[in-house]
């Protein structure tokens, strides 16, 4: 579980609040997904997490471990964090970089054992990532390296998952496979937050929405409950129309083209 | 990496040292050189083995495998396959550092490498504030032309340090900015040698530190990284290991860009198997580098630092065009 309470974080030199009090929570169970335009501060509630960004006021917690105060290795034994962007200057085996997963359940002299291979290669088979083991990692599409990057934070194992904009560079089949896959991760138990552009694909996956604007929470609930005319066209300033998924009927926002 | 290959390494680093006894301006034999180690055979020999090559083939190693080590912590780091302790500036900083202590009269063993860390460290502040106020931290090259810009500045200043020095009471110019490991003491070999192991066993400490920082410093942080502390220590302890290499044999480039490159090259991919094998390939490429440095013109010696340039300038255009 994740919870935000009234964050406040101050870029320095910057003339607004990248995230002004905002306050919102991510329950296990079900993928929660943060929205908002560019700019509304949702990578920042990313970049607050792993410690990256200092809360000038509020709180973030994971489970009931004050992100701010935590020790960060022990804190990425529950809460794994697939990042927007990762080139790899030196490529990997993709079976290291999984591994990489393994680290905050090691100091800096004890090596890593037939456990934590056992634990990588379940985070393997888990995100179809089995097969790719044996490749390196300059040499698999964006799609396998999505995959690849998932497998290893499940291999932290932790039960706090966070992914920010996991859909971009994919394909639609391995967009859906990808969001399939966080949906069956959180009904399996775990907090997926997901931080994400695309509405539409989060309104289907998504139990709850948090939609930010000027790092404020504008609006909170179901997808039927953000996913409104009224409340997203303030918000976007463009015009647009809500529209139904055929098959789940899930809200799907169409934006209009300008006349 | 094979056990096969870290042997291919031990077996270099005795060959390049086997040479670096043997060959000179007196060319010795393999059997006589062993048995003037034990401290047997012709006097003359002895002297030859014992106090003139066994102490230049010591220092070169220490000079080659903290360089190493040095460049392959700051690629890591970095996330640059072309930084290097001499192409980014460290090197030079930490030339300026050790002018200065000598020029004030400090030329104790133990004090040349504290004030050439301390100026390889300025450096290192330098280079970065440069390149951030650039703002490519991320752009490889923006990295490399505040480490150019910072060293250029750091030859300037040896140059006028040492202009107004007596002669015969520092040593030349020349040999700060080309590197030597000529006439070196065994008191300065034993201190420079502490410094790079504590140096060199501080950052095999943190190997695992670099291996996360790799993937982009937020990826590190999600992995339980504190960035910003772990990557001073890292930084820091790259400017150790540059810093003793400098005061032990003045400014040697290209090989902390070289040893890692070839390490990674042999199928080494976690920092600590590549900073253990850049700190083998590191002292078997300088003590090879200086047995040419000695031979091809002799009696007349190459400065070191133009051998490893002569490698080092080629091999890095080669990277620079894979960079970009």
């Amino acid at each position: 579980m994740i919870s935000v309470s009234n964050a406040v974080v101050r870029y320095p030199g910057a003339r607004d609040n990248a995230l002004d009090g905002a306050s919102f929570e991510a329950r296990p169970g079900c993928v929660t997904a943060v929205v908002g335009p560019n700019g509304s501060g949702k990578s920042t509630v990313v970049r607050t997490l792993i410690g990256q960004v200092e809360l000038a006021s509020g709180s973030m917690r994971v489970g009931t471990v004050d992100v701010a105060r935590a020790d960060r290795r022990a804190l990425a034994r529950t809460l794994a964090v697939v990042t927007q962007r990762e080139e790899l200057t030196f490529s990997l085996p993709v079976r290291d970089y999984v591994m990489l997963g393994r680290y905050p359940h090691h100091g800096a002299w004890s090596t890593l054992g037939p456990a934590d291979a056992t634990l990588v290669d379940a985070a393997a088979a888990r995100t179809g990532a089995a097969e790719l083991m044996d490749r390196r990692t300059d040499e698999l599409s964006g799609g396998e390296w999505q995959r690849v990057r998932l497998a290893r934070a499940l291999a932290q194992g932790g039960d706090v998952l966070v992914l920010d904009e996991p859909g971009t560079f994919l394909d639609v089949a391995h967009e859906m496979a990808l969001f399939e896959l966080l949906d069956a991760l959180a009904r399996g138990g775990r907090t997926v937050l997901l931080v994400s552009h695309q509405l539409n694909l989060v309104a289907r996956f998504a139990a709850h929405i948090v939609l930010l604007d000027h790092g404020r929470v504008v609006a909170a609930g179901s997808p039927a409950d953000v996913m409104r005319g009224e409340v997203l066209e303030p918000v976007y300033h463009w015009p647009l129309v809500i529209s139904r998924d055929p098959a789940v009927g899930a809200p799907v926002l169409v934006p209009l083209r300008r006349r | 990496m094979s056990v096969s290959r870290w042997l291919l390494l031990a077996v270099a680093l005795v060959a390049a040292c086997a040479a670096g006894l043997a060959l000179g301006p007196v060319p010795i034999v393999l059997g006589d050189v062993m048995r003037a180690l034990i401290g047997a055979g012709e006097p003359q020999t002895i002297a030859i083995v014992r106090d003139l090559r066994l102490s230049r083939v010591v220092l070169a190693m220490i000079t080659g495998a903290g360089l190493g080590m040095s460049g392959a912590a700051l690629q890591g780091t970095l996330r640059n396959a072309l930084a290097e302790p001499y192409l980014l500036g460290v090197s030079g900083g930490a030339a300026v550092g050790a002018v200065l202590a000598v020029v004030a009269g400090l030329t104790a063993a133990l004090a040349l490498p504290v004030a050439a860390f301390a100026g390889a460290a300025c450096a290192v502040l330098l280079v970065l504030l440069v390149a951030r106020a650039a703002r490519g931290r991320a752009d490889p090259r923006i990295l490399l032309m505040a480490g150019v810009v910072v060293g250029a500045f750091a030859n300037a200043a040896i140059m006028v340090l040492l202009a107004g020095a007596a002669e015969g009471t520092v040593r030349s110019a020349l040999w700060w900015m080309m590197g030597s490991v000529a006439g070196a003491d065994w008191v300065t070999i034993r201190w420079l040698t502490l410094y790079a192991l504590g140096g060199g066993v501080a950052l095999v400490a943190v190997a695992r530190d670099i291996d996360l920082l790799a993937l982009g410093e937020d990826a590190a942080a999600g992995l339980g990284v504190h960035v910003a502390a772990a990557t001073r220590r890292i930084f820091l302890l790259a400017a150790l290991l540059a810093a003793v290499t400098v005061a032990g044999a003045g400014l040697v480039g290209f090989v902390g860009l070289i040893v890692p490159a070839l390490a990674r090259a042999l199928g080494v991919r976690r920092a600590r198997e590549v900073l253990l094998a850049s700190a083998v390939l590191g002292a078997a490429l300088v003590v090879g580098a200086d047995v040419v440095a000695r031979t091809v013109r002799a009696p007349a010696e190459l400065p070191l630092g133009a051998v490893t340039a002569l490698i080092g300038v080629p091999f890095f255009l080669v990277r620079l065009r894979r960079v970009s």
